[in-house]
């Protein structure tokens, strides 16, 4: 079985973003940018599986711009066989990126795919969904614990009231959650070797996929801000504010 | 046309998030000539449901599709029925819970348009505002979609009445892909209010320092009538189930009161607490993060504040 990884190049997790003067994005010129943390724990599940011998070949896979091959460096640099970047330099929804993953799927041949839930900068939680749809295979998302046997994948989710299990018939689409498990630190030796991994390099426009924007957004704006509270010196002070503005 | 608001329940119970979305649907409508709101619940036995729907302010029509296909919500199948039903409709409206973040991206792609995920605010006919990068940017955006795929953010959305009176109309459109089939459930069950949309929630972080610790929370939720959540840190370090967890990828949540004790305040955690009408933090650490967003810090160890504070109320 092969399982591919999709991977996205997004602001650090640790980096607070500060947004352009002209209200059209977030500034990421020379800012952090690393793996999607979701993205690493899709990695490192993949890598599991395939160390347990229910899996060939790890192939992950980057749609953006050139700078994405660094992310699939680190994809390599934890155990990925191989990698593919998908070149494009404009702003990619969803869609369009389920669509171009839709194919690399078949072209590959993967029974598996498993991608983050979603990614921290855009906060849309969609890829992993539209592409199970567009594949017409069945999902698993949110993703806690994986268990394969018998050509099934049964998925551990997390949902709103705590846990579920559902089994899923395979080829399927996992989407993993914070807690599917902790992702490797790539040893100096591994970055080393993942430099003479292959690194397939495609362009976008080669899927025949419309790239065009579904939404415009006309303004990316700051958040209200709260008003700067007050310290309090004591419980007792505490409990007598709460009261008197009628919190409890 | 019409908005078709997807209605998420329990087999007895309309989901209160259901009913946010529901107002969202209401604004959507009076920008589309005050196109009217049907409502579907999907479910097996689910009349009850199906009623109390039948209430919600706003909607005109209940569609209830009763059947086995959909004792649990699985996504191929709720996708398949829903997909179907869009040929009538040029909206379809959930609120953003587990349920809904997993199904409704499928309809968007099978209807070859984009999600809007988790607005906040309604603009236009087409026009909508949601949060970015765990809410440190907000994104007002236009769909250029001939058909609207939205999840609603509930804490952005005031909570219809249950004042209507819809007609139900039955429908048997039961669609088993069994590519995916339910298999177990360990669902939290407690007395206390519902974390989602609790008046009050206390969340304890890493500075609990175990599971067992967690007690002290409960005796100041029981005293307050709190709901009880925690941080990611928290929950990964085992002290509380996941669906406790507050932030930018667990709960969303506005409660009139939140009281935040031994959280850092990391902005994961901040995405999902601070739109809370009054923030109290309590840390040992006077540099937390946490105390930027409060209203209220109290710097103290949470081990001798705790007790006191289950003592004064």
């Amino acid at each position: 079985m092969k399982i591919l990884v999709p991977v996205k190049r997004v602001v650090d997790y640790n980096v607070k973003v500060r947004l352009k003067a002209d209200g059209s994005g977030v500034d990421t010129a020379n800012v952090k940018m690393s793996m999607n943390p979701f993205d690493e724990i899709a990695v490192e599940e993949a890598l599991r599986i395939k160390e347990a011998g229910n899996a060939e070949e790890v192939i992950a896979v980057s749609i953006g711009v050139q700078q994405c091959q660094e992310t699939l460096r680190t994809a390599l640099a934890m155990g990925a066989d191989r990698a593919i970047l998908v070149k494009t330099d404009a702003a990619i929804e969803p869609l369009a990126v389920a669509k171009i993953l839709a194919k690399i799927t078949a072209d590959v041949g993967a029974d598996l795919v498993i991608l983050g839930k979603q990614a921290i900068d855009d906060d849309s939680n969609q890829t992993g969904q539209m592409l199970a749809a567009l594949l017409g295979r069945p999902q698993g998302t949110f993703a806690s614990e994986l268990n394969l046997a018998d050509g099934k994948i049964a998925v551990t989710r997390e949902v709103d009231g705590g846990l579920e299990t559902l089994s899923l018939s395979l080829p399927a689409v996992v989407t993993a959650d914070l807690r599917l498990n902790e992702p490797r630190y790539a040893s100096l030796p591994n970055i080393m070797k993942a430099k003479r991994k292959p690194m397939e390099q495609l362009a976008a426009e080669d899927y025949g996929v419309d790239l065009t924007p579904r939404h415009n957004v006309i303004l990316v704006s700051e958040p209200a801000a709260r008003e700067a509270g007050v310290k309090v010196a004591n419980v007792a002070e505490l409990v007598a504010k709460l009261k008197s503005v009628g919190a409890i | 046309m019409s908005i078709l608001l997807y209605v998420e329940h329990d087999g007895t119970d309309v989901n209160e998030a259901t009913l946010k979305a529901a107002t969202a649907a209401s604004q959507l409508a009076s920008y589309l000539d005050n196109a009217e709101i049907h409502a579907l619940v999907a479910g097996q036995n689910s009349q009850a449901v199906a009623e109390q729907a039948a209430k919600i302010s706003g909607v005109s029509r209940v569609i209830h599709v009763d059947n086995a296909a959909y004792a649990h919500p699985l996504a191929e199948n709720l996708t398949q029925l829903t997909k179907g039903l869009m040929d009538n409709y040029s909206a379809l409206v959930a609120a953003a819970t587990t349920t809904a973040k997993n199904f409704m991206p499928c309809v968007a792609a099978l209807l070859d348009v984009m999600q809007i995920s988790e607005i906040i605010k309604v603009n236009s006919a087409n026009g909508f505002e949601r949060p970015i990068y765990a809410g440190n940017a907000i994104q007002t955006l236009e769909s250029s979609d001939d058909k609207l795929i939205i999840t609603v953010r509930t804490t952005a959305f005031k909570t219809a009445t249950l004042d209507g009176s819809a007609s139900i109309t039955a429908q048997d459109s039961a669609v088993n892909t069994a590519s995916s089939t339910f298999v177990s459930a360990q669902l939290s069950s407690s007395d206390r209010p519902e974390l989602a949309s609790a008046k009050i929630v206390i969340s304890g972080g890493r500075g609990m320092g175990s599971g067992e610790n967690f007690a002290l929370i409960e005796k100041v939720a029981d005293k307050l009538g709190a709901a009880i959540g925690a941080s990611r840190a928290a929950v990964d370090a085992g002290y509380v189930p996941n669906d406790y967890q507050v932030g930018q990828t667990g709960k969303v949540v506005a409660p009139d009161l939140y009281i935040a004790v031994g959280i850092s305040g990391a902005i994961q955690h901040l995405a999902g607490m601070k739109d809370s009408k009054i923030i109290v933090a309590i840390n040992k650490d006077e540099d937390a993060p946490i105390f930027q967003v409060a209203d209220y810090g109290l710097v103290e160890d949470l081990f001798t504040a705790l007790p006191e504070l289950e003592q004064k109320l």
